[in-house]
């Protein structure tokens, strides 16, 4: 009897989810599952495709969304050699610091210098208020964690930007919303972002809206977890470990308690 | 030399024993010369794993601590750092994560057990409260612990929470205010949470010692429930239990670790990554899954509830009813050994009991579920009669059943049991 009630309170606690997330009224409609090179024991991010994927937050994410954990530095961790961070850290610039004499401005205006390897991806807005001002009040949060942030990851991410449609109708949208259904509410302040051909890849995909879409979720997985790679190299290390050392421990505890019997 | 000094193998620890006995001590505490139970089944590995659990937390956390800023400015992004920049700091900060929840989960099972074989009946009363004042302390660091990286369940987490002792009477106000060292949670709330974060754990390690002393005054209990009456009935700990106990470390740790490299944030709730904001509520503000069921007892009370009996004129409200079932939720617990009137300690030789403590389980497990939903609708109606039913199960049932159970014979020892029944659990 108490066997069959340990059965029903795991099916109960384990079934409707003590742990699983649920889709509530008021979060968006769940996102499909898609396949990530990065899922899985064994998974790794694809260095072509985050690259590909940071070509398209530089050309179209970039004009309204921060991603403020990231340094020009990081780049070189999806692939990009010294030199090309160095460049790419040299199209922008960042308020200079005080020179000889304490100065920062010149005529009233902030001196600019070259940004380096070492600053931080550059902002598109100066602060919440001026974000806030130039989008019609609505705040475009900062990417840099998103997919960390968001239920259902890169696989959110992929759904939003490929979700958008037209609201069904009876369907009241606020002004200058679109509508999109895994969004929480359906409604949504940023325009459709993405189409078609919306950015020209270097390397020669095919940029579809599907295409690029991908390529920037898996980009901000990386933003979100850059240890991805490591941690599950070393996770797989440490678990065939503990797998072969606690077998032993068993040979072990058996050995000394056969003595008793 | 000392008439009382022990004897061992090698010189230089004769000469460290004369002068201060701690190996000898060692041997005692948990030892070869320390006596327990033959028969105890595999339920009775996770007081060590809780134990094994406290110190990587501890030793994880002096790390993250060397690298974390407790300020509301810089909170947020110095995890980040330690989670980008800082030698295997990911590793330290995911290990932390996942050490709370696991924690928790060996702490409930050893709740549990010590429930199911009756472990807190006398002589053992005093080993149950440390116990409960063990998971209390637990709670409160936890909880202000959960505050320091500053994401938005952080913040609102402990706006709520704080809020919760607003409902004592005359000086609630002032202690809230006092808890946040303001008017609102903000960085002095930050500082002293952290300050407290430290402090807590070295509580709670000494309250362990507590534990374990009042555990080898009567040592531990055991599936039949009965005392140890003679030789025939132990074991030295070492090496029969430290060998199993290793083994059990050996399974945690790769449900632990699985956890830690492949999911580190199944525990977790992503609104905590979005970096506090007082201005923006969550949609929904949910505690980490430990507290659920607390956190559905705490809403559980109906509005008009006290009106409805009108014996009383109202005097607390919805929100102050809900308080006090929450803490007394846990209060509860620790007078188990005088609400459990029945003279018979383990569940194996009580048929109904038995069955009871399986419902008590579920019935948990439905609160925990429960207190992740928003109190609406039949979440709310069923979160009320499980929360009815936890008080039922500890303040009715218990001291009924002690008295009218028909209690199966106990066997007359501890080998008895273990040499007449071959189908013994465990081992």
């Amino acid at each position: 009897m108490g066997k069959i009630f340990i059965a029903a309170g795991l099916a109960l606690g384990l079934s409707f989810g003590v742990f699983a997330s649920d889709a509530s009224a008021s979060s968006g409609k769940a996102a499909p599952s898609q396949e990530w090179t990065f899922d899985g024991v064994f998974g790794n991010f694809d260095r072509a495709q985050l690259k590909r994927g940071y070509q398209v937050y530089q050309e179209v994410c970039a004009a309204c969304h921060s991603l403020s954990q990231i340094y020009y530095r990081n780049l070189s961790e999806i692939g990009f050699t010294e030199d090309e961070v160095k460049k790419i850290a040299a199209e922008f610039e960042v308020p200079r610091g005080p020179d000889d004499e304490g100065e920062t401005h010149e005529d009233g205006e902030q001196i600019m210098r070259a940004a380096k390897p070492f600053d931080k991806l550059v902002q598109p807005y100066a602060n919440e208020q001026a974000a806030r001002a130039a989008n019609n009040g609505a705040l475009p949060p900062d990417l840099s964690l998103v997919t960390k942030a968001r239920k259902g990851g890169a696989n959110y991410l992929h759904a939003l930007l490929t979700g958008f449609a037209d609201a069904p109708e009876g369907f009241k949208m606020q002004d200058g919303m679109s509508y999109n259904v895994y969004f929480p509410g359906a409604q949504i302040a940023m325009a459709p972002p993405i189409d078609d051909d919306a950015v020209e890849y270097a390397d020669g995909t095919k940029a579809s809206k599907d295409q690029i879409s991908r390529d920037v979720a898996a980009f901000l997985t990386w933003t979100a977890e850059p240890e991805l790679e490591d941690r599950k190299r070393i996770g797989i290390k440490v678990l065939i470990f503990l797998i072969i050392f606690t077998a032993m421990l068993y040979a072990v505890k058996r050995r000394v308690w056969a003595k008793l019997h | 030399m000392s008439e009382n000094t022990r004897k061992f193998k090698n010189p230089v620890i004769n000469w460290i024993e004369y002068r201060l006995p701690i190996f000898s001590f060692i041997d005692d505490s948990v030892g070869s010369n320390y006596p327990s139970p033959r028969n105890l089944n595999y339920w009775w590995n996770f007081g060590s794993l809780a134990g094994v659990t406290l110190v990587v937390m501890i030793a994880t956390g002096i790390f993250l601590a060397m690298n974390y800023t407790p300020h509301v400015d810089m909170a947020f992004d110095s995890v980040e750092r330690i989670m980008r920049d800082v030698n295997y700091g990911w590793l330290m900060r995911y290990v932390h994560m996942n050490g709370g929840t696991m924690f928790f989960i060996a702490v409930y099972i050893h709740i549990f057990r010590g429930m199911y074989y009756g472990s807190y009946k006398e002589p053992r009363e005093l080993l149950w409260i440390i116990g409960i004042v063990i998971f209390l302390a637990m709670m409160a660091t936890a909880f202000v612990g959960y505050v320091l990286p500053w994401g938005q369940m952080s913040f609102w987490g402990a706006t709520v929470i704080t809020n919760l002792f607003s409902v004592i009477p005359f000086f609630g106000d002032s202690i809230v205010q006092w808890l946040w060292g303001g008017f609102s949670v903000d960085n002095p709330t930050l500082n002293r949470f952290f300050s407290f974060h430290f402090l807590l754990p070295f509580v709670i390690f000494a309250l362990v010692f507590l534990h374990l002393w009042a555990l080898h005054e009567h040592k531990s209990n055991n599936p039949t429930g009965v005392e140890i009456k003679g030789d025939a009935d132990v074991i030295p700990f070492h090496p029969y239990y430290t060998a199993k106990d290793a083994f059990g470390l050996g399974v945690f740790l790769i449900f632990f670790l699985g956890f830690t490299f492949f999911a580190p944030n199944f525990f977790g709730e992503p609104e905590n990554y979005i970096r506090a904001n007082p201005l923006v509520t969550p949609a929904e503000i949910v505690p980490e899954w430990y507290f659920l069921p607390y956190y559905a007892i705490l809403r559980a009370v109906p509005d008009n509830f006290i009106d409805a009996w009108g014996i009383l004129p109202v005097i607390i409200t919805a929100k102050e009813a809900g308080v006090i079932l929450m803490f007394a939720s846990i209060i509860a617990l620790a007078f188990l050994p005088w609400l459990d009137s029945s003279k018979v300690r383990s569940a194996k030789y009580r048929p109904i009991y038995k069955q009871l403590f399986w419902v008590f389980v579920a019935d948990t497990f439905v609160l925990g579920y429960i207190g992740a939903h928003p109190a609406e609708g039949h979440f709310l109606l069923i979160g009320r009669i499980a929360t009815a039913y936890y008080f039922f199960h500890l303040l009715i049932l218990l001291p009924l059943l002690g008295r009218f159970e028909k209690t199966r014979p106990l066997p007359e020892s501890i080998s008895a049991s273990v040499t007449n029944a071959s189908s013994e659990e465990g081992q």
